[in-house]
């Protein structure tokens, strides 16, 4: 219900696309071998949306993933984020649109050790310029809303896999970022822990219009998702839209 | 409008912000920094330990006591300064000063190197998150600079209050009457510069290999 409250809003404000590939080819040299990782993607993703990328490994799933967040360039074609060739950025450039347009989220946490929940979350604000005042009262605020608002001051070891990942998303979500970029985010975690930072997601993605993209094995990810993209032999295989993903989950997932 | 005032906003790690990063990334590997300090400590303890005993001798030589200078003839100090036994004492002092900032230096690269490894993926996560290679420079140097700060300042306190020992066993508590202190001084203080020093080149290599590895690089090396 919520779901389609947002779409509906979404409509209104704009269709606007966050990130566009166009025909991305990805070549990777191994020794003598040519390693075709993408051969030719298209994909377009549009603001608020939350979407999915699947794939068995091997497919150019990772890939593709870390094109469109920003992390590898291709050898061909084009990515566009916020309309913005990342080919045509330098370092200073690159490193100003991962402080503050993207939010990573890794399958294992990424947090750094030596730090506190609070510290981990506002080391992004730090580089974005905040102040220290205004980067711990927000990042106490975003620790409350992923439900850790009593463990601050805790260190990464202290924390269960779920818990940390919590503290990754806060952290994701540090300098408000256009796009949230989670890869394989549930890989580390049971299947409850892994469903509710899914619907923790999902939550911060209807509430702050946040763009978020996936790559994943988790078919609990396909309920909530907007649409998936099924990446297959370094292509786009197939693109499944949230309607049609009702049905198909509804006889993979007894839960739905 | 709000866009236009976020662009001119250049990403930035404070210095104050990298010092307590740093600071606390060499407390919680305690153990693993110790080991490397203790190497500091070791080298500029040596390089200390020669420097104040020269500096005691020449003390006790300078007094020109009849008294001390028989006890030092009986512990074999050559008293002429300009003698041959003086002079290739004096070289061999120097190469083995030498030797060991080597091995200290090594020893810091070493260490520095190690800890890169074992945090690039640490490295990677902060890359993701926008820090600029400088960023990751500044926080190794940081790291290296306070082992060698601290490393050099212990090494010279130990240096000399070892050859201090020493020498009062052999001649006598009359080392303190004709003690050169301000050569002693100068000579810790030339020996922290040089510790300090030693420990910056250490950091650099691994600091400059840490910084210029790319995010996903980083990430996907399992370690």
């Amino acid at each position: 219900m919520a779901a389609e409250e947002k779409t509906e809003t979404n409509a209104e404000a704009e269709e606007a696309t966050v990130v566009r590939t166009q025909d991305v080819k990805k070549v990777y040299i191994m020794g003598e071998e040519q390693i075709h990782a993408l051969k030719g993607v298209d994909l377009e993703v549009t603001q608020g949306e939350y979407l999915s990328i699947m794939g068995p490994s091997g497919s150019g799933k990772s890939t593709l993933f870390n094109m469109v967040g920003g992390l590898d360039k291709p050898t061909e074609g084009k990515v566009y984020i916020d309309d913005v060739d990342v080919a045509q950025l330098d370092a200073y450039e690159l490193a100003w649109l991962r402080c503050r347009k993207i939010g990573y989220i890794f399958q294992s946490y990424n947090l750094i050790p030596v730090m506190t929940a609070l510290e981990n979350v506002t080391l992004p604000m730090v580089f974005a310029g905040l102040t220290s005042d205004e980067a711990r009262d927000k990042g106490v605020d975003l620790l409350t809303q992923v439900g850790l608002g009593e463990r601050v001051m805790h260190k990464p070891f202290e924390l269960s896999g779920g818990q940390q990942q919590r503290v990754a998303v806060a952290r994701a979500f540090a300098n408000d970022p256009a796009i949230i970029l989670a890869d394989e985010p549930t890989g580390n975690l049971d299947l409850n822990t892994g469903r509710e930072i899914i619907e923790l997601l999902r939550q911060m993605n209807e509430e702050s219009g946040v763009t978020v993209i996936s790559a994943t094995h988790d078919h609990k990810m396909l309920s909530v998702s907007d649409r998936v993209v099924w990446v297959r032999d370094g292509r786009v295989d197939r693109i499944i839209d949230r309607d049609e993903l009702k049905i198909e989950v509804g006889t993979i997932d007894g839960h739905e | 409008m709000a866009e236009q005032h976020e662009l001119n906003t250049q990403i930035s790690l404070p210095l104050s912000k990298a010092v307590e990063i740093s600071f606390n990334s060499v407390k919680i590997r305690f153990g693993r920094s110790l080991i490397t300090v203790s190497g500091i400590v070791l080298a500029i303890a040596f390089l200390m330990s020669i420097w104040a005993g020269n500096a005691i001798i020449d003390g006790l030589m300078a007094a020109s006591d009849p008294k001390i200078n028989l006890i030092l003839q009986q512990k074999g100090v050559e008293i002429d300064p300009d003698s041959a036994a003086a002079i290739q004492q004096r070289s061999k002092d120097a190469w083995l000063v030498v030797l060991s900032l080597l091995v200290c230096l090594v020893g810091i690269a070493n260490a520095m190197l190690m800890s890169v490894t074992e945090r690039f993926r640490e490295i990677g996560t902060m890359k993701c998150m926008g820090a600029l290679d400088g960023f990751i420079i500044k926080l190794f140097i940081l790291e290296s600079t306070f082992m060698g700060a601290a490393g050099t300042v212990i090494g010279v306190v130990v240096g000399f209050l070892l050859t201090a020992l020493l020498n009062m066993s052999s001649f006598g508590t009359v080392i303190f009457d004709h003690l050169p202190m301000v050569q002693i001084l100068q000579d810790g203080v030339k020996a922290i510069v040089i510790g300090s020093f030693l420990s910056l080149i250490g950091g650099i290599l691994p600091a400059y290999r840490a910084a210029k590895m790319e995010p996903v690089d980083a990430m996907s090396l399992e370690v």
